[in-house]
């Protein structure tokens, strides 16, 4: 158990020294492997995820069969954590397959259906593998932003990002005063942070291309932890919408500046013509 | 790894290839593709390294955590190995769709360290019948794209190669309770006798290391030995259909002993290398 002295804020600032609203380092690679039709790898501070897509292809096996819905593409989630993916000394037994990993791999697929344009793949199926290299927190929103990454790289046609983002209300008996900033929950949680008594969200929300309204769209929302009051769930939706606002606006950059790198030895093409 | 499927003509082409020692990519029988290795690229982890080579690309982390010795063993520690075959890298290993494969280079690792002169497993022992180390080896295969095995069999001695044990300052015994003092200093493993994979692929008359996926295709057999850096081969594995003439097999035994020795002093040589730019060093990870 983490002790709760260590969480006390220090003039506003969290342990890892950031302030209630601030990120983490979000560093994105697209295109990582030759061989799937789209990949893309994020780092979230220490939380580090890797995302193939394969697709759209002919559905495969089980899936392809039991589906009664042909008139729209079948997305196919997995979500798998490497044995040595987890903090401190602690080794996973299995990758996949138990019920933290299968519940991801729906909630994963649910945040994916919402975004990608499936009417135009009838009779097809898209494959989404996340593999979590090393797990601090906020690994489910990490592996959802590196997944829309990923889809952008195999070229399949999305309506929106879909930006995962978490908010923590770190529920500390001694912070009785509302108006601390850190009392209101803070973003991007890492691991010491998820393990305090308090409540953690996770959201999926697509967030407004206009950047100047902190609003959006929420697709999935996850609680974990003790039970939230309903009179603190706007604030902590404020709060998270900001976030995913936030780090839509570095994954856009990174995907812009992606493009414009593959794209310039065309254009070089052109202009010598 | 999307199933490669090739027509005779291409296979003939790759063939003849061979046979004139002149390869697709302009390799010769016995040459390499180019490595790339990283090591300590994972915090969370005693010990880490990956591997690229050609398309394909392997992470390996390694855990190490106090057990209690076997009972019939109680003078060792515990090496266990496990090998992953992520969906990343081909739909087919979706599920339990990779574990056939991932079982099998398992073996093949188990097999290979499982002699004492490759890895002592009494070097792990603490406390003979109480405590000992365990050290658990996790390779995780995100993409193939040929010569998995020697891949692996790099990644792994590597990633011991950078694997830090915390030093134990007191090891004693209260009461028949075993009290171990932790330091937080670390020792590393001697890594001077681990063996590295070389796999030998049998293609028409001539036998290539390190094929690429066009080429495993064209093979009917291959070879998977552990050779030591001492040149002795720890074990032998034949894999495929196809069968081989006892004289073939000598030859190519003798001709992986050679190549295992250049692989092994290579490797040992660039990780030498690689521990020289000490703690500052930048770590790529899949940045790159």
């Amino acid at each position: 158990m983490i002790e709760v002295e260590n969480i006390e804020d220090q003039n506003g600032l969290r342990p890892d020294g950031r302030r209630a609203l601030e990120l983490r380092q979000i560093r994105v690679k697209m295109g990582v492997f030759g061989q799937a039709d789209g990949s893309a790898y994020i780092e979230q501070g220490n939380t580090k995820i890797l995302v193939t897509v394969y697709g759209p292809h002919q559905p495969r096996g089980s899936t392809g069969r039991s589906t009664s819905n042909i008139t729209k593409g079948i997305v196919n989630c997995q979500y798998s954590m490497a044995v040595f993916s987890l903090s401190s000394g602690e080794r996973k037994r299995k990758p996949r397959g138990d019920r933290k990993s299968q519940e991801r791999s729906l909630q994963l697929k649910h945040a994916m259906e919402a975004i990608i344009h499936l009417e135009i793949y009838p009779r097809s199926q898209i494959d989404i593998y996340v593999e979590a290299l090393q797990v601090d927190g906020s690994e489910y929103c990490a592996s959802v932003n590196a997944a829309t990454l990923a889809l952008i790289d195999a070229g399949i046609p999305i309506k929106n990002y879909a930006i995962g983002c978490t908010v923590t209300l770190i529920n500390n008996p001694s912070l009785e005063d509302e108006d601390n900033a850190l009392g209101k929950g803070v973003l991007d949680a890492n691991y010491v942070e998820e393990c305090t008594p308090g409540v953690t969200l996770s959201v999926v929300a697509l967030p407004n291309n206009d950047s100047t309204s902190k609003d959006g769209l929420i697709v999935v929302a996850q609680g974990a932890g003790q039970r939230l009051h309903l009179s603190q769930f706007e604030s902590l939706k404020a709060r998270v919408l900001y976030g995913c606002q936030d780090i839509r606006t570095i994954l856009d950059y990174a995907v812009r500046e992606y493009l414009t790198e593959q794209s310039l030895p065309s254009l070089f093409h052109v202009a010598l013509n | 790894m999307a199933e490669t499927v090739l027509s005779s003509g291409e296979k003939i082409f790759i063939l003849h290839g061979i046979d004139a020692d002149f390869r697709n990519d302009g390799r010769r029988r016995c040459e390499y593709r180019s490595m790339e290795i990283e090591t300590k690229l994972m915090p969370q982890t005693h010990g880490s390294a990956r591997l690229h080579i050609g398309n394909t690309d392997i992470l390996v982390g390694i855990k190490v955590e106090l057990d209690i010795p076997h009972a019939d063993k109680p003078n060792e520690g515990k090496l266990e190995f496990f090998v992953d075959c992520s969906a990343t890298a081909t739909p087919a290993f979706e599920g339990k769709g990779g574990d056939d494969l991932a079982t099998e280079i398992s073996n093949v690792l188990i097999a290979a360290y499982q002699t004492r002169n490759a890895f002592d497993l009494k070097t792990l022992c603490i406390l003979p019948h109480k405590k000992c180390w365990k050290i658990y080896v996790d390779v995780l295969i995100l993409q193939c794209g040929g010569n998995l095995f020697d891949a692996v069999g790099i990644a792994v001695k590597a990633a011991l190669n950078s694997t830090e044990i915390p030093k134990i300052t007191a090891a004693t015994l209260d009461g028949g309770e075993p009290d171990i003092e932790l330091s937080d200093d670390c020792i590393q493993l001697d890594t001077s006798n681990y063996p590295i994979i070389i796999t030998l692929c049998k293609i028409g008359d001539n036998y290539i290391v390190d094929p690429t996926l066009e080429e495993e295709v064209c093979s009917t057999s291959s070879i998977v030995m552990s050779v030591l850096p001492n040149g002795k081969i720890s074990s032998v594995v034949k894999l495929g259909c196809g069968s081989i003439q006892f004289n073939t097999f000598t030859k190519m035994l003798q001709m992986g002993e050679i190549i295992g020795l250049k692989l092994n002093k290579t490797l040992m040589d660039v990780l030498k290398e690689e521990n020289q730019f000490g703690r500052q060093r930048r770590i790529f990870g899949f940045l790159k």
